[in-house]
Formats: C-alpha cells, sequence, structure tokens
C-alpha cells in the first residue's frame, strides 16, 4: 500500500500509520475488522481553513486533516465494519441547540459522502448500543475513551484509544499499529481494587469509576468486592457509566472486574500470575469524598438546566427518565435534555418515551451532547447531572456551575428548579 | 551571563530538527477540553499550566490524558498557528504518539535523564528528533540547582 500500488488513498493512510507506528516504537500492523471514528467531520473553521489551503471539499478535509496529507487524494470506499461516533447537532433539534443552518447543511453534506463511501453513520459515543458490538478478542480501532474502555473491557475485544486521524487512515487500510491493547501482555491487570462499601446504584458505579481512574491513572485495575454484596453484578448501563468515569478522572482504558469481565475468570488470570503494584481501598470515607469532589463545581442550588444521557443513553435510561417525567411538568425556565442515539431514539419513539418527555417540557435528542456541540439551553448558569464523566468536562469547557447526583435527584431538580440531591 | 550545555539521549518520535523557549509542566496535559487550540493555551481548571500559551514553545510535560481527541486538538492548534515548536515528553501512549505526528513537530521520549527535572521553564532547548537529542542551554547557572 505504501509504494502508491492500491492508489493514492491507501498510499497517503499507510504512510500516515507507519509514522504513528515508528512513533509508538511499534514493530508491526495488525488488522483491523471494526472501525470507529469520525472521518471527514469538519467544523465550519475547518471548511473554511482548507477553502483557502487546498480546497474546501469534503475529500480535502479528509484528505488533508484525517490522513494529515499534503494533497488532496481520492476519497474511496472503506473496508470493514466502519461507523461514525458522535456528531456535532441533532439533525432535527439543530436551531433549539443554537447551531446555524449553514452548519446543518454542511453537515448533511457530510453525511451524503459518509454514507456513499460506506460508514455507517451510528451518530453516537456509544455505538454498542446502536449497531456495532464488537466480538470477543477483535482487533478494532476505536476512538471514544467510554467506547474504548467499554470494547476492551466489557466484551473483551481489542483496542487502544485510537485518535481521528488514525481511525480514518484504518478505515481505508484495514489496519493499525500493533501495540497496547493488541496485545495480550499490556492487558494483564496492574492495581488491586478492594471495594469495601456496597456499591449497587448507577450513580455508586459512576463514583466507583471516578475514585478509581484518580487513583490508578493510565493503569488497569482489577476489581474485588470485599465481602458478600459489596460489589454489585454490574449491568450494561452500570458498565457504560463507571468505565466512562474511569476514562475521564485518569486514563483507563481497560478494568477488570473478578467473575464479571472476560479476561478475568479469576484474580489470578487478571494478573496474569503476577503481583498487584498496588491495592486500593475504596470504603465510605473514599466515597463521601469523591461525592464531594463531583459536587465541587456547584453552590447555587438554583438549577436551571438537567443534561442526561452521558454517555449516550440507553432505552432503559430514557424509559426511566419518561417514567419519572409522567404526568409532570418542568418548571418553567428550566430545561431537560436527554442525549442518545439515533438507534435508540426510535425505540423510544415507538415506545412513547420520546412523546412523554416531550409533554413533560423536556426533549430527547440524538448525535450529540452539552460538552461535545458545546451548546447549552439560553441562559444556562447551573446544570445538574446524573454522569461523573459529564461533570468531569462541561463546567470547564462551558464555565458554568454543576450538581452531581442520581437520575432522579436531576429530574426533582428540573420539576422543582432546585438541587436537593444528597449521598444516601 | 553564563550558560552551559547539557546533552539528553533518548529515542525518536518524530523526525526533524527545531529550537526554542521550553515550557516545563509537571502534570499530564490533555488534549481535547484540556487546551484551546484556537489560541494555543492550557484550559483545564486544576491545570498548573492554565491559562498559558505553548505557542513557538518547546513543551517538556509527563504525556498526554483525558479524550481520544488529543491528536485532533493539537492537529487544529497546528493549521491555526499555534502549535509547539517541539515535544518532549516521558510516558508513551497512542494518543501523544498521534498526536505528536500530526502536530508536525519534533518529538523525542525515553531519555536517559527524566527532562522534567533537567529543563525548566525559560531555558533554550534544541531537539534532533531524528537522532533523538536534546540540547538544553541554561539562561544561567543557578546556585540552586548546581550541574
Amino acid at each position: 500500500m505504501l509504494d502508491g500500488a492500491e492508489g493514492p488513498a491507501k498510499q497517503k493512510a499507510m504512510d500516515l500509520l507507519v509514522r504513528y507506528g515508528e512513533a509508538l516504537g511499534a514493530e508491526n500492523f495488525v488488522d483491523v475488522t471494526n472501525i470507529a471514528g469520525v472521518p471527514g467531520s469538519s467544523t465550519m473553521f475547518l471548511h473554511e481553513y482548507y477553502k483557502e489551503h487546498g480546497g474546501g471539499s469534503f475529500e480535502d478535509v479528509f484528505s488533508r486533516f484525517d490522513l494529515d496529507s499534503d494533497e488532496s487524494v481520492p476519497f474511496p470506499k472503506v473496508g470493514g465494519n466502519c461507523c461514525h461516533l458522535q456528531g456535532g447537532m441533532d439533525p432535527e433539534l439543530w436551531g433549539q441547540q443554537g447551531m446555524s443552518r449553514g452548519a446543518f447543511e454542511h453537515q448533511q453534506q457530510d453525511e451524503a459522502e459518509l454514507v456513499r463511501h460506506g460508514v455507517k453513520l451510528l451518530k453516537t459515543c456509544t455505538p454498542y448500543l446502536a449497531g456495532n458490538m464488537p466480538a470477543y478478542g477483535e482487533h478494532c480501532a476505536w476512538m471514544e475513551s467510554s467506547a474504548v474502555v467499554f470494547c476492551n473491557s466489557v466484551v473483551g475485544a481489542r483496542t487502544n484509544t485510537e485518535g481521528r486521524e488514525s481511525t480514518s487512515a484504518a478505515m481505508i487500510t484495514g489496519r493499525i499499529p500493533d501495540w497496547g491493547f493488541h496485545r495480550d501482555e499490556s492487558r494483564r491487570g496492574t492495581h488491586l481494587i478492594q471495594v469495601d462499601v456496597p456499591v449497587q446504584s448507577v450513580m455508586d458505579w459512576g463514583m466507583l469509576g471516578y475514585f478509581i481512574g484518580d487513583a490508578v491513572q493510565e493503569n488497569i485495575p482489577v476489581l474485588i468486592g470485599n465481602g458478600v454484596g459489596k460489589l454489585g453484578r454490574p449491568d450494561l448501563i452500570r458498565h457504560k457509566h463507571f468505565g466512562a468515569a474511569a476514562a475521564s478522572s485518569g486514563g483507563v482504558e481497560m478494568y477488570h472486574i473478578v467473575g464479571v469481565t472476560p479476561e478475568a475468570p479469576s484474580l489470578d488470570t487478571a494478573f496474569r500470575s503476577r503481583k498487584p503494584q498496588a491495592t486500593i481501598h475504596y470504603g465510605p470515607a473514599e466515597r463521601r469524598r469523591v461525592y464531594e469532589t463531583l459536587n465541587s463545581n456547584g453552590r447555587d442550588l438554583n438549577v436551571d438546566y438537567v443534561m442526561l444521557g452521558c454517555p449516550h443513553a440507553s432505552i432503559d435510561q430514557i424509559g426511566e427518565a419518561a417514567r419519572l417525567l409522567d404526568g409532570k411538568k418542568i418548571r418553567s425556565g428550566s430545561s431537560l435534555w436527554l442525549f442518545t442515539s439515533r438507534a435508540v431514539k426510535s425505540v423510544a419513539d415507538l415506545h412513547g418515551y420520546t412523546q412523554t418527555i416531550r409533554d413533560a417540557g423536556g426533549l430527547v435528542m440524538t448525535d450529540t451532547c452539552s460538552a461535545i456541540g458545546r451548546m447549552l439551553p439560553d441562559g444556562t448558569k447551573v446544570v445538574a447531572l446524573d454522569s461523573a464523566k459529564q461533570v468531569h468536562y462541561l463546567p470547564a469547557i462551558m464555565g458554568i456551575e454543576a450538581w452531581f447526583g442520581s437520575t432522579e435527584d436531576c429530574i426533582r431538580a428540573a420539576l422543582t428548579g432546585r438541587w436537593s440531591g444528597e449521598l444516601r | 551571563m553564563t550558560s552551559t550545555k547539557i546533552i539528553l539521549r533518548g529515542r525518536k518520535v518524530v523526525g526533524g530538527c527545531a529550537e526554542g523557549e521550553a515550557l516545563v509542566t509537571r502534570d499530564t496535559i490533555s488534549g481535547w477540553g484540556g487546551i484551546d487550540p484556537m489560541t494555543g493555551t492550557v484550559i483545564e481548571t486544576h491545570h498548573e499550566l492554565r491559562g498559558v500559551s505553548f505557542k513557538d514553545k518547546v513543551l517538556v510535560f509527563p504525556g498526554a490524558k483525558g479524550s481520544s481527541g488529543w491528536s485532533a486538538a493539537f492537529h487544529l492548534a497546528r493549521i491555526a498557528g499555534f502549535a509547539p515548536k517541539a515535544m518532549i515528553f516521558n510516558v508513551m501512549t497512542t494518543k501523544i504518539a498521534l498526536g505528536a505526528v500530526v502536530t508536525r513537530a519534533p518529538a523525542v521520549t525515553d531519555l536517559e535523564q527524566d527532562p522534567l527535572s533537567v529543563i525548566e521553564t525559560g531555558d533554550w532547548v534544541k531537539v534532533d528528533g531524528d537522532r533523538g537529542i536534546v540540547e538544553v542551554t541554561k539562561a544561567e547557572i543557578t546556585k540552586k540547582t548546581p550541574l
């Protein structure tokens, strides 16, 4: 491919991957069959910039930004199972999100190109809930830290945290450097986490993830419950919130839960017969401290915005929000936006959840979130969130105050306009 | 003013030569959500470089953390004209490897001494990415750090 025999796009993509592989110190490439990225997406800035520097078409942006090429090359059809992750705006509610018609039309053009070239428009940070579930052991090239940690830990598929340029190049070449999580030796647990306090609710799993990410940073935690009932068996939603939080406060790309995740049938297997570098305890004091950290951006108890769906909500989470809002009204002057994927929203529509939430004054939106799209309801000063990951990012990005609690705490804040969450 | 030169040897990450004033931090750096590519400054809430610009500096730091948008954020900083001149770091990750490649700034890692201890903000640093060599010129010999 590098010699150009398979066309200029593969040549440029391979050139980038060789430079990337050399930077890592990798010796080989591995074949990847499942790739999740954000190919060719351009903000208005990128679009305008490349108009002045080589051309503003989709192909120009893809060549020059995604493939880091100094010339534009034709974009071939992608190989393998390729999908587009989250994007910049809702395809219907973009106006309410503060986006211009120009930006929306530009996004539509980008999407048409992606469809034409075989990239699936899942438009979500949770591709595994929207039609792209990798298989155990499958070599993948995924972006999105919360999806990466899910892919490695819960599924047992193999991916590093890739970036926009490497996933785009992998979509064309089917290759990624054989480094890190593609290799057995890099999947071994490093730190033992003993959970001494019951962890059952989604909120508790989010807090535990946030604690562990901060404690182990880039390492691989192995969780065990210290006594019966301490560590419940997490379901899909709990894994999603736990992993996303651990990948935000630290750089956790893989975790093991003994007896739960596929590469940890036993403690010894999780550590591949080596000793943990350290043992860390999570008890009532640690739990209290992480709750306070997550609420350190909150001062004003008057809440004007509630954002749910980080990472994008599952159908059960939308069902829960609908149940809590059924027959009620969000306080006037407050907003509730719930984010999910287009696939999951279509099921929510079918079940009437979207309408129930709308009747209460809330909106179900797709594709993006407040942090990714940098979008807030007009005049937002204080937000309530049920996601440790979103609390980590949103106040820093948008300069607002934030409260963290359960989904129920957040919905109560939407109904009353007041924050009344507490650690129970 | 006297000056002293220190040579550090390491491994090439990205080739090419560049020199400039060092900007050193002991905090890892986030890309997306951690820097503003359109101004070349660190924006992360509790970061010791918050509000500081890395444009045209030789950025010396432990490594990358955070979102998978790391490379795209630094890539954007490059095309907006706010990229660092070179990068020197300790911990290799996919985020920083790809980020350094698309920033197209000479970069080295695996140095024989910890660059965070040897290099101070304000030192003049030459980076030869191809040979993996870093040449540090101390602006002056300070009494607190005998070398």
